[in-house]
């Protein structure tokens, strides 16, 4: 039987690149990924991006990429579901060669947050709340994390500091990774002495937000050339799930439904149990999400999540250093954590490879869970 | 005809007869606003400060007022009949007329009209070098013996924005001249520019505006260290051949990492850092700088001083101090005597002093 699988990954680094314009970054990604896919061609492009209409004044992804990328002709459009958005298009490259009527997908996510700079990227980014109910009242997606933090804090008793474990890992893990933002360890002290940003998230709980742009190529097995060079890493599921837009619609603010629906989905899809996962790539983009995210995905129990200790045997995550240490690059983390994944499931992730890489469970959240996009990528023997 | 000079970059700035300054003066406004004062107002005192205090301009003083006391002092160190000097150039972001020169006026005041040019300079923070490589040409080509350069400021910061910690007030004036006359020979220069925007002020703007984390690496430290590794190479030196070291300076951290970026010690640029204590004084910056270098400055040092103007560009000057300097540099107030002399405001003193609260 023909399985769909990750043909092709690209990726360029994550950071300030002020030099690279949108359409160049998301050039280099997929002309990467192109190149690992051995030349397949693809008949659809699906873009993952949240905010290039407001921060790059720069809408219509699709025909703009396809064009700048040689590909001039095929199918293309633009995914946009927040911080989920690059799991979204990922989720469309997947459904659109399931269904038989597309074999072979490009999917990339890309994000150019430096094209502007404070306040406005803080208002585009507020665009992705309920923009009547959260937005006009000045609510941020930092400040709602802030909200969600301190309510945690509250209701399980968690002391100051303890969310330190989703850094200290992330940046242990980024050292390793070429492609990271910040390739660089921090210290438990680093972390205690870091300043408020909204409190109590501190600079090291929020993920820094950077441009990046990240491709794969999604095909059939059966169209694969003849001695395909690279192990093949096949989509074992995939689902998508909402909760409410609005935070204070919720009846359990700190259960992440949307984020325990689709992994649940994508796990059943797999034909797995969670704890049948190699690693996960949770969406980090606060350590509380982290945090919310291994409770939803019943890798922690509820109220324990912050326990992350570095040293214990607990699931590898953040595996390439996660949102935190990689970067955020909006949009694009969904396609991120794919390419991350297939390397560590094609056993290519070097110093950071997790051994005996099977499965790997890949989420990514617009807001706070109010829309989750969950993969589950398996290594073909 | 034949190139006198021995050329070793085409890019290098070098004239064919030898140019120094032949007397340099420096001004700082008394007034002193400490960064905590800032941070008080603005942030309920938490967070990290980039200098300890900026000095403020008196209600009555302005670039004018300021570049005539600097050039006051450069010609008392000089000592040269002021009619001899064929070009007043003061470079600054903040003449206090749109049309109409500061550099009239200044000439007047200091005796060198009416045989002069008189120019205003712009170029963000880089104004004054700019009007100093221009100087050196003028002299350098034998067009006139003395040419006076200025580099004074009364730096705008928005209220609350991260500038009003450092934009302060202050600069230097330079009297170019004859090697032989000089106290210290400027021995090259060379200058890095680029369209960067990193930091503006459209006209009509009261406050200027910048490009946050932009203004770091593709602009300060790219300008500088590219303008001070070419000056280097060209001229076959390394941080080591020098004795000190001056760079732009518009917090503590930014001229600290990028001397080391360009091999310098912390030593080498102690004296002419003076941002912690006076602020950034925008085009008066690394050319206060360098007054109090030569403030203690000896014959036989060598000084590298390298400018930053936003939009963007540097300039690298690659000094030699001559034993003139000795008999020099008592003849009028030296930089530390500017900054000792200080009167400490809170804001809302700063706040009237500056004209920020409109009153019609």
């Amino acid at each position: 039987m023909s399985e769909i699988v990750i043909a092709g990954i690209g990726q360029t680094s994550v950071g300030e690149h002020w030099d690279i314009s949108l359409r160049e970054l998301a050039f280099h990604a997929v002309q990467a990924a192109m190149r690992d896919a051995e030349g397949l061609q693809p008949q659809a492009l699906y873009v993952g991006n949240m905010l290039a209409p407001n921060l790059s004044r720069q809408a219509h992804l699709g025909v703009l990429l396809a064009d700048f990328c040689g590909l001039k002709g095929i199918e293309a459009a633009t995914l946009e579901a927040g911080g989920a958005s690059g799991g979204a298009a990922l989720r469309q490259g997947y459904l659109a060669v399931a269904s038989g009527y597309v074999q072979t997908a490009l999917v990339v996510g890309v994000e150019k947050f430096t094209d502007q700079i404070g306040s406005e990227i803080d208002s585009a980014m507020a665009t992705i709340t309920d923009s009547d109910f959260e937005a006009v009242q000045g609510l941020t997606p930092t400040a709602q994390a802030a909200l969600l933090m301190r309510r945690y804090m509250h209701e399980f008793d968690v002391p100051n500091g303890g969310f330190s474990g989703f850094a200290l890992n992330a940046h242990a893990h980024a050292v390793g990774n070429k492609s990271a933002m910040f390739q660089k360890l921090i210290k438990l002290e680093t972390y205690q002495n870091a300043d408020v940003v909204s409190d109590p998230l501190n600079i090291f709980d929020i993920a820094p937000f950077a441009d990046g742009a990240a491709a794969v190529l999604i095909t059939r097995t059966d169209l694969l050339p003849p001695n395909f060079p690279h192990p093949l890493v096949r989509i074992a599921g995939s689902a998508s799930a909402t909760d409410t837009l609005a935070l204070h619609d919720r009846h359990d603010p700190l259960w992440f439904q949307s984020a325990d629906l689709s992994a649940a989905r994508a796990l059943q899809q797999a034909g797995i149990q969670v704890h049948d996962l190699s690693l996960f790539e949770y969406y980090d983009a606060y350590s509380i999400y982290a945090a919310l995210s291994l409770e939803a995905c019943h890798l922690a129990e509820r109220g324990q999540g912050w326990r992350f200790d570095l040293d214990a045997s607990r699931m590898p995550c953040a595996t390439m250093g996660g949102l935190k240490a990689r970067g955020n690059p909006g949009g694009a983390s969904g396609v991120y954590q794919a390419v991350e994944a297939t390397l560590q499931l094609r056993g290519s992730a070097g110093v950071l490879q997790v051994s005996q890489a099977k499965y790997a469970l890949i989420q990514c959240l617009g807001g706070p869970a109010s829309t989750a996009v969950s993969h589950v990528l398996q290594r073909l023997n | 005809m034949k190139d006198k000079t021995e050329r070793s970059s085409p890019t290098l700035l070098k004239p064919d007869f030898p140019v120094g300054i032949v007397g340099y003066g420096a001004y700082v406004p008394r007034y002193r606003l400490p960064a905590k004062e800032v941070a008080r107002i603005w942030t309920g005192g938490v967070g990290g400060l980039p200098i300890k205090e900026k000095s403020v301009p008196g209600m009555d003083e302005d670039v004018v007022t300021m570049s005539i006391e600097a050039a006051r002092n450069a010609m008392a160190r000089a000592r040269v009949d002021p009619t001899g000097i064929r070009a007043v150039w003061v470079g600054s972001e903040s003449h206090p007329y749109a049309v109409k020169p500061t550099s009239t006026i200044v000439a007047e005041a200091i005796g060198a009209v009416p045989n002069t040019q008189a120019a205003d300079w712009e170029f963000a923070c880089k104004a004054g070098t700019e009007a100093m490589v221009a100087a050196v040409g003028l002299v350098g080509s034998r067009m006139g013996h003395y040419a006076l350069a200025i580099g004074m400021d009364t730096a705008q910061g928005k209220p609350g924005d991260a500038l009003e910690y450092t934009a302060a007030a202050g600069g230097a004036a330079y009297l170019l001249g004859p090697a032989d006359e000089s106290l210290a020979i400027i021995q090259s220069s060379y200058s890095y520019v680029t369209d960067t925007p990193d930091f503006w002020r459209r006209e009509y703007q009261r406050y200027p505006e910048h490009g946050q984390r932009f203004t770091g690496e593709p602009a300060y430290f790219k300008h500088i260290s590219e303008a001070g590794r070419a000056m280097m190479e060209a001229n076959g030196t390394s941080a080591s051949d020098y004795k000190w070291a001056v760079f732009h300076q518009p917090n503590i951290k930014f001229p600290q990492r990028v001397a080391a970026m360009l091999g310098f010690s912390k030593e080498q640029i102690e004296p002419g850092l003076l941002v912690p204590v006076i602020g950034n004084t925008y085009a008066g910056s690394a050319m206060i700088g360098l007054s109090a270098v030569l403030d203690i400055a000896e014959p036989g040092d060598r000084i590298l001083m390298v400018s930053f103007g936003s939009g963007a560009g540097s300039d690298a000057f690659d000094l030699l101090v001559t034993a003139h300097i000795h008999e020099r540099r008592t003849l009028a107030p030296s930089t530390r005597d500017y900054i000792a002399r200080r009167t400490e405001i809170d804001y809302a003193t700063y706040v009237r002093m500056r004209g920020v609260l409109a009153t019609r």
